[in-house]
C-alpha cells in the first residue's frame, strides 16, 4: 500500500521543531530514521496530516565522550553508533545490541533517538538502555527534563514524552574495564523482533567478585523489565554455574509475557530462564577477559 | 492537498530535478518518475530488501523513505553497476553461478553485495551470508548467490 497524503516540513534546529509541534499538535508526527514510522504510513496505520522531518537537525547527529559519559544526540543514526569505536570500546553492549536491529539498510537510517521513543517491546535499544543507568534528555516549549529509563517506558509503544516534547540526547555512563556483558536474543530469524532477549552486565570488583549484576529482558511485557531479585542473587558473589541456574530461574519468574501469534506465554518465559543463564555466562566469561 | 515539492538528486551520476508530493516513496519515484525500473519493489514495509539502493554511499531499503527527503542525495541504484553496456563483475558472478532465477531480489541483492565488497573486500562465507540475510530470495536457497559474492570479491579487487 501506499501512504495517504500529509503536509511535510523540514526542521533544522530543535526550537524549529517545537515551535512546529505547537502549531500542528495532534496532526503532526515527527519523522527521523523512520524505519518504523513509514511501514506504518504504508499500511496506512499511521495517518499523520503533518510530517516533520527532522533529519535536518545536524545538531542532533553526535557522539562523543564527556567525563566518565558518552553522549548521543538523538539523531544518530544505529549504523554509526555500531560503527564507532567510542561506542565498541566504551559501552560494547550497546554497539553489540544495534548490531542485532534489523539489517544494515534498516541500520543507516534508523535513530537512537527514534527506537527510543517507538517504544516497541520487542526492540535493542529500549531494552539495554535499562541496564546503562541512562538518561534521556527532553525538550519541550518549557523548558528541558532529563528522565531515566523507568521514568520514560511507560508501556507498550508508549513513553512519557509529552506532546510537545521532542528527545535531544541520551547520556550513558562508561561501562568501567573488566565489566562484564552480554547481549542474546530469540529470534526466527536474523533480524526480526526478537521473541525475549536478555541484557546483562556484570560491575566487577578484586579478586573475581560481581559488585553489582544488571539483568534486563526484552519481550516479556509493555516495556522491558530488570530482574531484580535474579540481580540480588549474583550481588557480592563470585560467580558460579549454580547461582547463574538460580538467577536464570528468578529471573524467568519476574517475567510476565502474555501469549500471542509468535509466541506462548509459557515459552517466553521458559527461554527467559534459558537465555538469561545464556547470558551470564557469557558475561562471566568476557568478566574475565575471556 | 499537500504541496509538491522540487527536489534534485543524483542517480547513477545523473542529476535529475522534479516535483514530486510528499508522500512519494522513493522507490516508486526512481521506478515512475525517473523510469528506473531496475529498482523493484516488494513488500513496502522494510522486510523483503528487494528496492535497496545506496544512498551517499549506504544502503537503504527506498521503501521506507520518501522522494523528499531524497533531495540533495546521490543514489546508486542497480542501473549504476554496468558501465558502458559492460556487466559488472559482480553481476557476471551472478550470472556464472546462476545466483538469480526469477530474479525479483536481484537488485537488492546486487547491491547490498556491491556494499559489503566495497566496505570488506575479502569477506568471510558467514560476512556474506550476513550481508544478504537482510534481503529474501525465494528461489535460489542463497548458496549460489554467496558463491558469486565470493567469486566476485578477487575480481572486484583486482585481481
Amino acid at each position: 500500500m501506499k501512504p495517504s497524503a500529509f503536509e511535510y516540513f523540514t526542521a533544522s534546529t530543535v526550537a524549529e521543531a517545537i515551535s512546529l509541534l505547537e502549531r500542528y499538535e495532534d496532526e503532526a508526527k515527527i519523522i527521523a530514521g523512520g524505519q518504523s514510522l513509514v511501514p506504518m504510513m504504508n499500511f496506512r496505520v499511521a495517518q499523520p496530516e503533518v510530517l516533520i522531518d527532522i533529519n535536518g537537525i545536524k545538531e542532533l547527529d553526535y557522539i562523543r565522550q564527556e567525563d566518565d559519559e558518552i553522549v548521543i544526540g538523538a539523531l544518530t543514526r544505529e549504523r554509526d553508533l555500531e560503527l564507532s569505536p567510542l561506542v565498541q570500546e566504551k559501552c560494547p553492549i550497546l554497539a553489540e545490541a544495534i548490531s542485532l536491529i534489523g539489517h544494515a539498510s534498516i541500520r543507516t537510517r534508523g535513530t537512537i533517538g527514534g527506537s527510543l521513543v517507538h517504544a516497541d517491546p520487542a526492540a535493542e535499544i529500549p531494552l539495554t538502555i535499562y541496564g546503562l543507568d541512562a538518561k534521556m534528555k527532553v525538550v519541550g516549549p518549557s523548558g528541558e527534563r532529563t528522565l531515566e529509563p523507568e521514568e520514560f517506558f511507560l508501556s507498550y509503544l508508549t513513553t512519557s514524552l509529552e506532546p510537545l516534547e521532542i528527545l535531544v540526547e541520551v547520556r550513558i555512563p562508561v561501562l568501567p574495564q573488566k565489566t562484564g556483558w552480554s547481549f542474546v536474543e530469540l529470534t526466527r530469524r536474523r533480524g526480526d523482533f526478537y521473541i525475549v532477549a536478555v541484557a546483562s552486565i556484570l560491575f566487577m570488583e578484586k579478586g573475581g567478585v560481581c559488585k553489582e549484576a544488571r539483568i534486563c529482558l526484552g519481550g516479556v511485557g509493555p516495556t522491558s523489565i530488570r530482574a531484580e531479585e535474579a540481580e540480588e542473587i549474583l550481588a557480592g558473589q563470585v560467580i558460579t554455574d549454580e547461582l547463574i541456574e538460580k538467577a536464570g530461574q528468578k529471573a524467568a519468574e519476574a517475567a510476565d509475557p502474555e501469549s500471542d501469534y509468535h509466541a506462548s506465554a509459557e515459552y517466553r518465559r521458559d527461554m527467559t530462564r534459558v537465555f538469561v543463564q545464556r547470558g551470564l555466562a557469557e558475561a562471566r566469561n568476557r568478566a574475565k577477559g575471556g | 492537498m499537500a504541496e509538491r515539492r522540487r527536489i534534485t538528486v543524483k542517480v547513477n551520476g545523473v542529476e535529475y530535478g522534479r516535483e514530486v508530493d510528499p508522500k512519494r516513496l522513493l522507490v516508486d519515484f526512481l521506478r515512475d518518475d525517473l523510469e528506473l525500473i531496475g529498482t523493484h519493489v516488494g513488500c513496502e514495509h522494510g522486510f523483503c530488501g528487494a528496492c535497496t539502493v545506496l544512498l551517499n554511499g549506504r544502503s537503504i531499503r527506498s521503501c521506507l523513505m520518501f522522494a523528499v527527503q531524497a533531495d540533495g542525495a546521490e543514489i546508486m541504484t542497480v542501473e549504476g553497476l554496468a558501465e558502458d553496456g559492460k556487466l559488472h563483475p559482480l553481476q557476471e558472478a551472478f550470472q556464472e553461478h546462476h545466483a538469480l532465477q526469477c530474479g525479483f531480489c536481484t537488485p537488492g541483492m546486487l547491491i547490498v553485495t556491491y556494499e559489503l565488497l566495497k566496505d570488506n573486500p575479502d569477506p568471510t562465507e558467514e560476512e556474506v551470508r550476513l550481508a544478504v540475510a537482510g534481503v529474501l530470495c525465494r528461489c535460489t536457497g542463497y548458496k549460489q548467490i554467496i558463491d558469486a559474492v565470493i567469486a566476485a570479491a578477487p575480481k572486484m579487487r583486482g585481481g
